[in-house]
């Protein structure tokens, strides 16, 4: 019986040996390769305001829901020049992840799908170094006036670029996977 | 050399001495472990040339020796054969010790032959080395479905987690070569990180009566054994090469053993495997490849007094993962449901691609034990595990390279146990066990861990007992107590630690306030006890009936306390709980076995209560810049798992057999009313085979496995909206795929090649009539289809 008393006594202090470890306080890691914020800018060709819309969600996959804002009010019938940026608003300064998109033009392409009566509408002014459209960069026609339209902007990962319509702005065929998504409203006047 | 001397010795002495030949040796018998005399023993007289039998008293009598050189060989039912030998020089008295429990040497290191269960009241199968080659090319979980009741949950077809009656992950406990393993099993995709080529026999077990393994094991154990250690100077062992059509993979296993007869043995074992893509019947399943590399190396000395051992094996998986199942966000996962094939196919390669994973599993052990004489055995055992994941996902720019989870978790363990077994009516058997584990998430990744840095301890003790009663009853009965502390450093989003209301219940752990980020440090400890019963009736030669009752509690593992983040193959966010406290199971069976010549029966049924059960549910949706999410949280309720197993063995003439193995399980969450997500179906499988052992061993069988649809699911579907095309879908992730029936074909021949070596050859066919399926317990069948027709070519040569 000895040696069992021995060898509980040893166990139980090594349980206890053990449980003197180091306490090292974990590092805060540094989010990479996050897009907080999306923003699309539209500059009139013609007069007018230039217009931004955003959508920021600084939690990312945390609850809240993305803080969606929208500056100056579009025209009907006109033009804009419009750029989108990707931003990733966790890192100070914050962090441009629009230039990787551009570098790696050939594997993104943002799409643009429209709802509501105005019937707005875009075109592409970009293209990754086979021709493709990648969608930084956009002419938009504001189409007739009428309120509550949006505006769903994706940033895919890796679509079928010449699959069919997908060049065209149609993303139904483009598989790939979704980076960003932001829907926005906004009224023609 | 020895064998010469010893036999001119003997020579000369008879010669020399035949005049002098008046001299009486006494013997006497007894067991080595409770000194009770060995009755009808055989006494080979090695110079007489003649046999005797031990008295009822363990004596013998040997008169008219001459004086020189006695040998004896000495042997009885139950014990190892004995050889002595005593130089006479007049009359002599010699106590000789037997070791009376041979069979308890196997349970150190079971044989390839004979089987030796783990338990005696525990609804318990054992797959030999024979069945377990089968499998050498593909992984653990594929060669336990053997077991009837015994499904898996798969991620694709390279990562297979065995599933027992329905339960898998943290409810099942695996012991590779006595160690318990610690490889982060509470996740799905993590597949348990055991090389089938280091296992010589696998044992299953259902339920948690095994509670010197652990008290926590609500779904069963599974023991895997290295072979066994023969007291012999012997070497062997084999070489496995194989082939197969789909994945077009290769894999070679090789394992030498060398024993000497004094106890001392040295083994070593490698295997290496390597797959490219996989395929099913229409299409190639674009980066599914996978390469293996394992390798052990074991070596000690084992007599039947003491023993040790030291063991050391290394696994390194690196799995391809479906790139097709890799998405952004639901849209992504409705166009993969409503797709009929993967949105990424490609042609055939070896290469690894993203996403993938990269698993390293260390084991280390050393063990000793010590025999004492009319008491017992006590065994001491070290282990160390390291375990490092990497998961690689797809990125962009600079971090496309990078990992997006590493996690490196450490264990170690020091455990004793102390068998008494000096009476032959009753073993009693007792343990403790003391363990540190050590969870590292590494911060470079880029990405928010997904499990955080932990610390922790676990302390064990318990008992066992085995009485038999009579020849027909025996009882076992166990009881345990484990104590868990679990001490976690973890970084909440400040906005989720509020909408979790953590801010109200557990303001007292927090650390350190970073604006955005909480650093927290949750500590939680948790009483276990679990107990267990079980009776084991004989009814006749042919027939037994067991009947065991078990009460097991296991805590939430790091995954059901800490998730917190996007899950990017379900497109789902899950959150672990930190107010989630031990599930408690409370589970009876029994079982009823027939087996006669021809005929085997097996019918084993099981009811099992568990409070508390932790699970998954999705509780609403939340809006991300990648669009909507469905929160899925871990959460409790009472559930009840109940089910049977039937195995059937039937030999029709002495070459043909038929083999039925069915299983029906229903797993039920009796709180909210509804069936539990992931239980299989009823499957049945049904085999015919013919063998001739005249033909070189020849045999070839034809198996038909046939999978029921599930029927019984919760209904987890919801209604978002696709803001691309403006419209409400239904997002349908619960309806279980339909059912499916496949046909496999085995055949193999064993040529011999020489007194002590032969070559096996086996050729098989799996997924004979390349039939599209898809299983609900596949979390890929999203999708893609399951694998087509394989066809594998095994050449195994035995030395």
């Amino acid at each position: 019986m000895k040696t069992i008393k021995y060898l509980f006594i040893a166990i139980l202090s090594s349980t206890f040996f053990m449980a003197c470890s180091d306490d090292d306080t974990p590092v805060l890691v540094n989010e990479e390769e996050v897009i907080t914020t999306v923003q699309l800018t539209l500059i009139p060709v013609g007069s007018g305001d230039t217009v931004i819309f955003e959508s920021k969600d600084l939690d990312a996959d945390g609850p809240n829901a993305p803080v969606i804002t929208t500056m100056g009010s579009i025209n009907a019938s006109s033009d804009y020049i419009g750029t989108v940026k990707f931003l990733n608003e966790l890192e100070d300064p914050a962090e441009d992840i629009t230039e990787e998109v551009a570098d790696e033009a050939d594997e993104h392409q943002v799409f643009y799908s429209f709802s509501g009566n105005s019937n707005s509408s875009v075109g592409y002014s970009d293209a990754d170094e086979d021709g493709n459209p990648i969608g930084l960069s956009i002419n938009f026609n504001s189409g007739t006036a009428a309120t509550g339209n949006t505006v769903t902007i994706t940033l895919r990962h890796e679509p079928t670029k010449d699959a069919s319509g997908v060049s065209d702005g149609d993303i139904t065929n483009a598989g790939g996977e979704t980076d960003v998504e932001a829907t926005f409203t906004y009224d023609v006047n | 050399m020895k064998q010469i001397i010893v036999g001119i010795a003997i020579a000369l002495s008879c010669f020399g001495y035949s005049q002098d030949c008046t001299y009486t040796f006494l013997g006497e018998l007894s067991d080595f472990h409770d000194g009770t005399p060995i009755a009808s023993a055989t006494i080979f007289i090695k110079e007489l040339d003649k046999y005797i039998v031990s008295d009822i008293d363990g004596k013998f009598k040997i008169e008219d020796l001459c004086s020189g050189t006695l040998t004896l060989k000495i042997s009885h039912i139950g014990c190892e054969t004995k050889t002595v030998s005593f130089i006479i020089e007049g009359d002599t008295y010699k106590t000789i010790q037997l070791e009376h429990h041979i069979e308890e040497l196997n349970e150190i290191s079971v044989s390839g032959n004979t089987s030796k269960k783990e338990t005696k009241t525990a609804q318990e199968t054992v797959l030999k080395a024979s069945v377990l080659k089968k499998y050498s090319a593909l992984n653990i979980g594929d060669a336990l479905k053997e077991v009837a009741g015994v499904s898996s949950i798969n991620t694709g077809n390279s990562i297979v987690k065995p599933m027992i009656n329905g339960m898998h992950s943290s409810r099942l406990l695996i012991l590779n070569n006595n160690v318990r393993l610690q490889d982060q099993e509470w996740g799905i995709e993590h597949a348990p990180n055991i090389d089938i080529n280091s296992a010589a026999q696998i044992s299953v077990i259902k339920g948690s009566g095994a509670l010197a393994y652990g008290g926590d094991a609500i779904g069963g154990v599974i023991v895997v054994n290295p072979s066994r250690i023969i007291l012999r100077d012997t070497l062997f062992g084999k070489t496995t090469l194989g082939g197969q059509t789909n994945g077009r993979g290769i894999s070679i296993s090789s394992s030498l053993n060398k024993n000497y007869a004094n106890g001392w043995f040295i083994n070593a074992q490698g295997s290496l495997r390597k797959n490219g893509d996989f395929e099913a019947p229409d299409y190639v399943l674009s980066n599914t490849g996978a390469n293996s590399k394992g390798f052990s190396v074991r070596s000690g000395k084992k007599t039947f007094e003491s023993g040790f051992e030291i063991f050391y094996s290394y696994l390194n998986n690196e799995i391809g993962i479906l790139r097709a199942s890799h998405i952004g966000n639901i849209l992504d996962l409705v166009n993969a449901i409503n797709r009929q094939e993967p949105l990424i196919i490609e042609d055939f390669t070896y290469d690894i691609g993203f996403p993938k994973q990269d698993v390293t599993h260390h084991l280390v052990k050393a063990m000793y034990y010590k025999r004492f004489k009319n008491f017992g055995k006590v065994n001491l055992q070290y282990d160390y595990q390291n375990n490092q994941r990497f998961e690689f996902d797809v990125r962009v720019g600079d971090d496309k390279d990078k990992p997006a989870l590493d996690l490196n978790l450490e264990t170690h363990t020091l455990s004793t146990d102390v068998i008494l077994d000096s009476n032959s009516d009753y073993k009693l058997n007792f343990g403790l066990m003391g363990r540190y584990q050590n969870n590292f998430a590494n911060p470079d990744t880029g990405v928010r861990r997904l499990i955080p840095d932990y610390d922790k301890y676990d302390f064990g003790v318990y008992t066992t007992a085995e009485y038999a009663v009579n020849t027909l009853i025996t009882l076992d009965f166990g009881l345990r107590y484990d104590f868990n502390r679990i001490d976690a450093q973890k970084f909440y989003r400040t906005s989720r630690w509020e909408e979790r209301g953590y801010d109200v219940d557990f303001a007292d752990i927090v650390i350190q306030d970073l604006g955005t980020q909480l650093l927290v440090n949750p500590v939680f400890d948790y009483h276990n006890f679990s107990a267990s019963a079980g009776i084991k009736y004989l009814l006749n030669d042919y027939s037994y009936l067991i009947g065991n009752y078990s009460l097991s509690s296991r805590p939430p593992n790091p995954s059901e306390l800490f998730s917190d983040g996007l899950h990017h193959s379900a497109a789902r966010i899950e959150l672990g709980d930190l107010r989630l406290n031990q599930e408690i199971s409370n589970r009876i069976s029994a079982s009823y076995n027939y087996s006669n010549k021809d005929l085997n029966i097996t019918i084993e049924g099981f009811y099992n209560r568990i409070n508390d059960f932790i699970y998954l549910e999705p509780f609403g949706i939340e809006q991300t810049i990648r669009g909507a999410f469905p929160v899925w949280n871990y959460l409790q309720s009472d559930a009840e798992f109940y089910g049977i197993d039937l195995s059937a063995s039937y030999d029709i003439t002495e070459t043909i057999n038929i083999l039925n193995k069915s299983s029906y399980t229903v797993g039920n969450d009796l709180e909210n009313n509804r069936p539990l997500i992931n239980i299989p179906a009823f499957n049945t499988r049904n085999s015919l085979s013919y063998t001739n052992d005249s033909w070189n061993n020849f045999s070839a069988s034809l198996t038909s496995e046939w999978t029921f649809e599930q029927t019984q699911f919760p209904d987890n579907n919801f209604e978002t909206f696709i803001a691309e095309t403006n419209e409400n879908v239904l997002v349908d992730i619960s309806t279980p795929p339909n059912a499916f029936h496949l046909l496999h074909f085995y055949s193999e021949v064993t040529f011999k090649t020489s007194k002590f070596t032969n070559l096996n050859l086996a050729l098989s066919v799996n997924n004979l009539l390349d039939t599209n399926y898809r299983a609900y317990l596949n979390r890929l069948r999203y999708f893609a289809d399951d694998l087509g027709r394989n066809i594998m070519l095994q050449l195994q040569f035995n030395f």
